[in-house]
């Protein structure tokens, strides 16, 4: 038990009753039970300005600089502006880290890190933020070095904060799931592992931020909140188990296969035949995931897989939500070289948001701004119908380069055929 | 003894999963078949090997002590095959190859308090933001409201009884870090910014604020000779953009910051495209410490949507089916003209032809 008064806490309180496990209850478990009075004090003085926040309705933490030796960001720290009145937790910085791929843990190694954290921090930590980061939550400035060294040296490493290449994110993917159509995990370790330098050290104009979800289900939601979103898809047929679409249409029956299949396809691509089989056309599908999440054991996605970027998504600051739109419609990514030529771009990608994006400006502002023409020019990407739902409808363009950019389409074409 | 010369950090960037995957999950990797629900907050994948890997879906307070997750990681290696990951939204999962393990984790984890549940159509964790317990700029506690609202929701984690899946978001500001959810229960600023004029030249870099203000309504001035910065309050839109930059722009209020309600956020591709979350309903009162009102508009919708909406539907698909007219009819929420929108591109959002529901 800690040695000095424990703030009261009633409103916190309210939020010890109830079925869903309480966020209060632990912390007050810190304060209470915790063999290390270090932890008690910080707690307790943790506990006492959020209960003041509950009475006040406002934060009580301010921002600052806090760093580890060689890095700019990665560390979010806190001071609080009550200090006075709660000096236990007058310091109550973050540490960021950056998550395995696809978010996996043993047991074992979950312990080691919250042993150290409780060695140097306040013993409370999140699973993770919506960046993606593993987030220790709570101790001074003089920790935060000697709890970088000690988990460093065991292979893990601060995350982004600030104007820079943040923390990436991949879906659980390859690992557990039949709807992964590349190696997401791998993926997301080449693209971030690539640009660390720029993820520590925070000199871009505002945040880059990478997710790579494996379908088209986007379990990341990386089309709305990251800058750069990879996601596996296929380019030839689906693949379907008309034996198991039989036994699937006999358990359910044909009116229900027909109102949440066959009705809900937005392309009209999939057909019931009266002998309970399916047809697929499969140059009308738009590759939605709908039938397929429906129908897991008779439909998959086909075996020509590859990955679609699309580039700018984000919320709302400053010009409002924008989602990420399609620079790269496919794209393979099966070998290393594959591979290679996709870091490759992403960083040519960097770059170009490097050099052209306003102060804070993320990188789906600057394309609003520049034009999405100006966007693949610069970076040298083939234009696709599949970039746009729909062509130019305000004849206000001047268009006297029409006959060059003809030209370019055909020999695009001709290049492509002779491949 | 002289100092430690300071140790230049290994920039090892995202550590290799495998290392920590359950060697079944390694073995099939990119092979797996299918997968089924053997019961709510159970999945069981089937590989093309014929090999079978069950996860057990927990839901969890989110910000973990460290006795909470000593007692998680016991159960891992105890009962289980000791394989943990986490969902992108915080719902903590065990794997295990073995059938027969699973139920007596399922003892033990709701022995601990946790909670079993979260798969297929339900409604799962909600993803949220930090709120007063670390964020610098929170007009709100997305933890406090999060753990109000699911103690009110928790059969409906526990039970796979809705249309669809259900994701919810909470956010402590306008930033929106909780991001798009089917139900995004958000900060909404009602009043502009109060400066602290004295401390605007010291604390804010002024070019910069006045750069971010979306419309422009920020401007240098000399306040009781203060260098400092003013804002013209009839076109400030109070969105606290100005804040983070420049903390003496106080934009949070105890009464004047309120929580909205957005709907119909839909991160997926399947069926019709992604789809971002829409206003339905504000002025909600910021009340700690259950938050009741918000709870109360949220369980309101749901209960018309689980009615209302057909297998598969998520809330988007739903409201695209009814239209909004039938969402605002069938919930009984008001329509007023914040609903329309004047941002940029707003025009699109408009009905510009006779397809009218009555």
């Amino acid at each position: 038990m800690p040695k000095v008064k424990i703030y009261d806490t009633p409103m916190l309180d309210e939020l010890e009753n109830g079925e869903w496990p309480s966020f209060i209850s632990g912390i007050k478990r810190l304060r209470d039970d915790h063999p290390n009075e270090r932890i008690n004090n910080m707690v307790n003085g943790l506990l006492g300005q959020l209960e003041h926040s509950y009475e006040t309705r406002m934060g009580w933490w301010k921002g600052g600089t806090v760093s580890v030796f060689g890095y700019g960001g990665g560390i979010i720290p806190r001071f609080s502006e009550v200090a006075e009145h709660f000096p236990e937790s007058k310091e109550f910085h973050t540490v960021r880290v950056q998550p395995p791929a696809g978010n996996f843990y043993t047991a074992d190694i979950l312990n080691k890190l919250a042993d150290d954290w409780e060695q140097h921090g306040s013993g409370l930590q999140t699973f993770h933020g919506q960046t993606g980061n593993i987030m220790f939550i709570g101790s001074t400035t003089d920790e935060m070095q000697p709890f970088f060294d000690k988990i460093n040296a065991y292979g893990w490493d601060l995350g982004g904060a600030g104007p820079c290449v943040r923390t990436a994110m991949a879906c659980v993917g390859a690992a557990r799931c039949e709807h992964s159509c590349t190696n997401e995990h791998g993926l997301m370790r080449h693209l971030v592992n690539e640009f660390q330098d720029d993820l520590h050290r925070p000199a871009l104009p505002y945040k880059w931020k990478i997710k790579v979800s494996g379908c088209p289900n986007d379990c990341t939601n990386a089309i709305e909140r990251a800058d750069m979103a990879v996601i596996g898809i296929w380019r030839d047929d689906m693949k379907v188990d008309q034996e198991e679409v039989k036994k699937f249409v006999e358990a359910k029956g044909r009116d229900y296969v027909i109102d949440n299949v066959t009705d809900r396809c937005p392309s009209n691509a999939i057909k019931l035949n009266d002998d309970n089989t399916v047809d697929i056309n499969n140059q009308e599908c738009v590759r939605c995931m709908h039938c397929i999440n429906v129908m897991t054991k008779a439909l998959a996605p086909g075996d020509d897989t590859g990955v679609t970027i699309l580039i700018g998504g984000k919320r709302t600051l400053k010009i409002g939500d924008m989602m990420g739109t399609v620079v790269v419609p496919f794209m393979k990514v099966d070998t290393m070289d594959q591979i290679e030529a996709l870091v490759e771009l992403t960083g040519e990608m960097i770059d170009f948001f490097a050099e052209n994006a306003l102060e804070h400006e993320r990188t789906g502002e600057m394309i609003e701004r520049i034009g999405l023409v100006n966007y693949l020019e610069g970076l040298g990407l083939d234009l696709d119908p599949n970039m746009v739902s729909e062509p130019r409808q305000c004849s206000y363009v001047r268009m006297d380069g029409w006959d060059e950019e003809v030209k370019k389409w055909y020999d695009k074409k001709a290049e492509a055929a002779s491949a | 003894m002289a100092a430690d010369k300071p140790k230049m950090p290994i920039e090892s960037g995202a550590p290799d999963g495998f290392q920590y995957m359950h060697p079944t999950m390694r073995r099939n990797f990119g092979q797996w078949k299918y997968h089924e629900r053997p019961r709510p907050g159970v999945l069981k994948h089937v590989a093309h090997s014929g090999d079978e890997i069950y996860t057990i879906r927990v839901g969890t307070s989110r910000i973990l002590d460290v006795f909470t997750l000593r007692e998680i990681t016991r159960i891992a290696n105890e009962l289980g095959d000791g394989f943990i990951r986490f969902t992108i939204r915080s719902n903590l999962e065990y794997m295990v190859d073995d059938e027969a393990k699973v139920a007596p984790m399922i003892e033990a984890i709701e022995k601990a308090g946790l909670i079993v549940g979260g798969t297929g159509p339900t409604i799962t964790s909600p993803s949220h933001t930090q709120g007063w317990l670390h964020c610098d700029i929170p007009g709100s506690d997305a933890s406090g409201v999060v753990k109000s609202m699911m103690d009110e929701l928790v059969e409906e984690f526990k039970r796979e009884e809705m249309p669809n899946r259900v994701h919810i978001t909470t956010s402590c500001c306008q930033i929106n870090c909780g991001g798009q959810g089917d139900i995004a229960i958000n900060i909404q600023h009602t009043k502009p910014p109060k400066i602290a004029h004295e401390l605007v030249a010291n604390a804010c870099e002024r070019p910069t604020v006045v750069a971010r203000c979306p419309v422009a309504a920020i401007r240098p001035a000399m306040v009781d000779g203060h260098p400092t910065l003013e804002v013209d309050e009839k076109k400030c839109i109070c969105c606290g953009a100005c804040y983070p930059p420049c903390p003496p722009m106080l934009i949070n209020d105890a009464v004047y910051t309120t929580l909205a309600i957005w709907v119909g956020g839909n991160h997926s591709n399947a069926r019709g495209k992604p789809t971002f979350q829409k206003l339905v309903a504000a002025g909600i009162p910021n009340n700690p410490p259950r938050w009741p009102e918000a709870t109360a508009l949220v369980k309101r919708i749901l209960k018309v949507y689980k009615e209302d909406a057909k297998d598969w539907e998520r809330m988007n698909d739903w409201i695209e089916r009814i239209g909004w007219f039938g969402f605002f009819e069938k919930t009984g929420l008001p329509f007023t003209k914040f609903h329309i929108d004047d941002w940029r591109g707003a025009r699109n959002s408009l009905n510009a032809s006779t397809h009218i529901r009555f």
